[in-house]
């Protein structure tokens, strides 16, 4: 198996990747509206491969207050995956789903698992699609939530992208119920899971 | 008027007083702000993973700890700083999660500051400050003109180093 690079990657794994992408986001879109129980859309996801100065002004700028939930990945598909809200969107989603407005600034203890167990399902749901296109076994850890700094949270996928190239792999999916609700997928597999993965579908690596 | 340059991840650059330079959100990243106190030239260091001799595609000088520094002595020197006279403060090395998949990739933030320490000693740059390691992001502007290294963190007062 050859290796992956992501530093020159043809479009042709490139738009595997995509697809996964917008297969993954659009069966997260799915989980979300079923624990919602109202109707949730969602717009083409928008997949780049960025270099680490753009990554910031890429999304909503480094010092946006995000909350960021993080989680690893083991099987046959190893590495690690997160998904990004804005704040105002995490906090909207957790008041509608515990049924109150939330108030204040700070996310209080229980709003802060409520979100944790959203950030579990739409990743969760994201990994079961890839898992069952590619037949390839996906285990996630825990998952472990941060709300920082935009740029502090993305430093942490980024340093495992970094150790492999110079860009990283990012998938933005705008959902909408009342609102917009801008979140980001990183998926950050290992190397030989890229090469698994893209195997998986048949193509020769 | 004085300008403000920004660095990004994996960059570093030079500052002249009475500008100032800044890198927004460092998480598990470190930021070096090295200053000649004499000439008032500076520059900052926004860096990645601890060594580049680890790693086998490693020709992004600023990304690593070891190859970052080197390299920003090397252009604030160039642009008139005195290098006997350097001298440094550093922020950043968060840990941004409890855990992380890959054992290796654990801690990434204090290994990334103790790198950057070693790297100091071993060029000879005393460190005057820093603010390192904990659990939260950090947004570092450094003032060539005083040395002063500002920080603003989330539901944090901004503090000088």
């Amino acid at each position: 198996m050859g290796e992956i690079n992501l530093d020159e990657m043809s479009n042709e794994y490139f738009d595997v990747l995509r697809e996964l992408g917008n297969i993954g986001a659009g069966n997260a879109t799915t989980a979300l509206a079923q624990m919602m129980q109202c109707k949730v859309d969602m717009s083409v996801p928008k997949v780049q491969l960025l270099e680490f100065k753009e990554l910031g002004e890429a999304m909503v700028g480094e010092e946006t207050v995000m909350a960021g939930i993080y989680l690893g990945i083991e099987g046959d598909i190893k590495g690690s995956i997160m998904f990004l809200l804005e704040k105002a969107a995490a906090k909207h989603l957790v008041g509608k789903l515990m049924g109150m407005e939330s108030e204040g600034e700070e996310f209080s203890e229980m709003e802060f698992s409520a979100l944790k167990e959203v950030g579990n399902i739409i990743t969760g749901s994201y990994l079961n699609s890839l898992s069952s296109i590619t037949n390839l076994a996906i285990y996630p850890s825990v998952p472990d939530l941060t709300v920082d700094m935009a740029g502090a949270i993305l430093s942490v996928p980024a340093i495992e992208f970094a150790a492999l190239g110079d860009r990283m792999l990012m998938i933005q999916t705008q959902f909408f119920d009342e609102m917009v609700l801008d979140g980001y997928f990183i998926l950050i597999p290992d190397l030989d899971s890229y090469g698994r993965m893209l195997a998986a579908l048949g193509i020769n690596v | 008027m004085s300008v403000e340059i920004k660095v990004g991840m994996a960059d570093l650059n030079v500052c002249v007083s009475p500008d100032r330079i800044c890198t927004l959100g460092l998480g598990s990243c470190v930021g070096i702000a090295l200053r000649d106190p004499v000439t008032k030239i500076g520059g900052l260091a926004h860096i990645m993973l601890p060594d580049s001799t680890t790693i086998r595609n490693n020709s992004n000088i600023p990304k690593f700890a070891d190859t970052g520094i080197e390299e920003l002595v090397k252009q604030v020197t160039r642009r008139g700083a005195n290098r006997s006279r350097l001298v440094a403060k550093i922020a950043g090395g968060a840990q941004m999660f409890g855990f992380n998949s890959n054992s290796e990739m654990v801690r990434v933030g204090e290994r990334n500051v103790q790198a950057t320490k070693k790297k100091l000693a071993e060029l000879k740059i005393p460190i005057l400050a820093e603010d390192t390691g904990k659990n939260f992001g950090r947004t570092v502007i450094f003032y060539p003109e005083t040395g002063d290294f500002v920080i603003r963190a989330v539901g944090k007062q901004e503090y000088k180093i």
